[in-house]
């Protein structure tokens, strides 16, 4: 049986399909990683497992309960840590995670312990009796891991965790993911748009536009990408563009995918006649691949929180 | 920052004790919150003291010898004691689309525990709120006359916190799809003033004009002011003419509902309002 299990899943909101019908499974004990620029429906599709939203086609199933008919049930399995903020800014920290383990129906004499442990982790001990509302943006989404962290479901869904956290913190909770994984059969369901977390994951989903372009390994993936990727800079970046058809603009300059990098260059430098200020070849990374599948970095992706097109259009 | 033992994986068990667990806890939030704020906890013991004080004060000289033997004041009380807990239990059920936009709703929609546990914490608590509320509208009684006894003290707890649960569960039935702070304003202010002035809340049901009797008798808060009222003047030594002018009998087409019915119909239309809600949030987005 899958830990989750996706038919043909559709969802709009009005006029705006934001899903619009994908199928995928996720194998239990497993950590699939949900990649894709922002608005592509990956919040969306998070939502409409965790019972939040109700699909507006097709079928979907957590740890083998339906989301639409065994909602009570699906709620039992699962864990999750939101994109958005659910704190309560008017309580303290401790009372959070207090709230939190009551709804979660923890073992009495293992709340105390348990919360010292995870504030610990994220290093808000010390603040635990200030009101959430005194915190600040990365130190809010410390505590709001601390709480997803508290207890172990089977089914874990977080939905791009560290974002805005310091490296340390960063590091402390994949960590924390890695042992969890060791020690546990969890089923970890995670969004990112950090290129490290996703080659932590054992697949990795790439979703554009309501649609599921991708699916496989980072290594599969990054194997069928297959081409080096040669990035340069020049004095006339559109006249450039014009002349080499198969070239996108990035962020970092414009990018051609070709099958041997070292040997494209100096033929480049030749012919293109726009004047080259800079030029780097980089191997295949997942980077690549979400470029390939999406058109956009996932550096592109991250850095224009929800204005992409907005971006894209004054870059051009 | 430490390294931390990890927790094995638990799936919480359908029981019982984990939704009373859940309910305790929503309950208990609500009062954090509201006696926290205790800006909000006096703006709302502000009006049940200018109702009784400087309204009723204000009027009594203009009605003069109207109310016979009693205080105006004495008269307006139980509408006051109603008014308040209508304000404040359709805001303790306003606080859940403050819960919707800030967030922390979803906190509780995605926990092991039934929608309806959340539901009924939320009712709980807000019929906690306004009763610890009414408890402070009732000692202001205390100065306008109202002749407490132990017995009147407990049957007046007793259907406040009976008429408060029934004001959430129809708070939250209306706000449950609402997901703006601004919109709920809005209604609240649309539905409050004409709930508790349609209701027989500052003037007795006798001699009313005929449309006005009949919008009254479908208010549902009228079934809940008038126990509370015939519980106060059933403490009071008065002649029967002012009685029958002051309270006189709810009436159905002539026939005389009596307390306990109406009571039950306030007890009705709460478990039916609960049940409504339930509903909507099961929906929910
Ligand atoms: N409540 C809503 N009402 C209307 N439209 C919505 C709602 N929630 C999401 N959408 C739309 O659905 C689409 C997908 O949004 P979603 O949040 O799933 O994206 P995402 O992949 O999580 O993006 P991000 O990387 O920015 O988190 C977007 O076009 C968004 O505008
Ligand atoms: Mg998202």
């Amino acid at each position: 049986m899958s830990a989750v299990e996706v038919r043909g899943l559709k969802k709009s909101y009005g006029e705006i399909e934001a899903v619009k019908g994908v199928d995928f499974d996720v194998q239990p004990g497993e950590t699939f990683g949900f990649l894709g620029p922002n608005g592509a429906g990956k919040s969306t599709t998070i939502k409409i497992l965790c019972t939040l939203a109700k699909a507006s086609g097709g079928s979907a199933s957590v740890a083998g309960f339906d989301v639409t008919s065994q909602r009570d049930q699906v709620r039992r399995h699962i864990g999750l840590v939101f994109q958005d903020t659910t704190l309560d800014n008017y309580l303290t920290a401790e009372l959070n995670l207090r709230f939190h383990a009551e709804l979660y129906g923890m073992p009495r004499e293992s709340v105390a312990p348990r919360l010292e442990q995870v504030l610990k982790m994220v290093g808000l001990w010390d603040r635990k009796d200030s009101k959430v509302i005194t915190f600040s943006g990365g130190m809010k989404r410390r505590l709001e891991i601390a709480r997803g962290l508290m207890h172990s479901p089977r089914v874990l869904f977080l939905d791009e965790p560290t974002v805005g956290l310091d490296p340390q913190t960063r590091a402390s909770i994949w960590q924390y993911i890695h042992e969890l994984r060791q020690q546990e059969e969890i089923t970890i369901f995670l969004t990112t748009h950090y290129m490290d977390e996703a080659e932590q994951c054992d697949r990795i989903a790439i979703m554009d536009h309501g649609l599921l372009v991708a699916l496989d390994t980072p290594a599969a993936l990054k194997a069928s990408v297959g081409t080096d990727r040669v990035t340069i800079r020049t004095s006339d970046d559109e006249e450039a563009l014009k002349r080499l058809p198969d070239a996108i603009q990035t962020g970092d300059g414009i990018v051609l995918n070709v099958e041997d990098g070292e040997g494209y260059v100096p033929k480049l430098f030749a012919e293109l006649g726009v004047p080259i200020t800079n030029v780097s070849i980089s191997k295949p990374s997942l980077d690549d691949v979400f470029l390939s599948y999406t058109g956009r970095t996932i550096r592109d992706s991250e850095v224009n929180p929800g204005m992409p097109a907005f971006f894209a259009a004054m870059r051009r | 920052m430490t390294t931390l033992p990890v927790a094995s994986v638990v799936v919480p068990k359908r029981t019982f004790a984990l939704d009373a667990r859940a309910i305790k806890i929503v309950v208990q939030r609500d009062l954090i919150r509201t006696f926290q704020d205790r800006t909000r906890f006096i703006s709302q013991l502000i009006q049940p003291v200018l109702f009784l004080f400087v309204l009723g004060s204000g009027l009594s000289s203009l009605t003069g010898s109207a109310t016979g033997p009693i205080d105006l004041r004495t008269f307006m009380f139980p509408g006051v004691l109603a008014t308040s807990t209508l304000f404040t239990a359709m805001f303790s059920a306003m606080s859940i689309v403050w819960d919707r936009e800030f967030g922390f709703l979803r906190e509780m929609l995605v926990a092991p525990v039934r929608r309806s546990s959340i539901i009924l914490g939320k009712a709980l608590g807000g019929a906690t709120i306004a009763t610890a509320q009414a408890v402070i509208v009732m000692v202001l009684g205390a100065f306008v006359h109202v002749p407490y006894t132990f017995g009147l003290v407990l049957t007046l707890l007793a259907e406040v916190f009976l008429l408060s649960f029934t004001l959430t569960a129809f708070g939250l039935a209306i706000v449950a799809r609402i997901t703006q702070v601004q919109t709920v304003m809005g209604l609240m202010q649309m539905l409050l003033l004409p709930l508790s002035f349609l209701s027989g809340a500052l003037y007795p049901l006798s001699n009313l004009p005929t449309w006005l009797s009949i919008v009254v008798r479908f208010n549902p808060l009228t079934y809940a002011v008038h126990p509370v009222r015939t519980a106060v003047f059933a403490h009071l030594t008065l002649p029967d003419t002012v009685r029958q002018r002051l309270n006189p009998p709810l009436t159905w087409f002539g026939w005389d509902v009596p307390t306990w019915m109406q009571l039950g119909l306030v007890a009705v239309m709460g478990i039916g309002l609960m049940l409504v809600a339930i509903r909507q949030f099961q929906r929910v987005e």
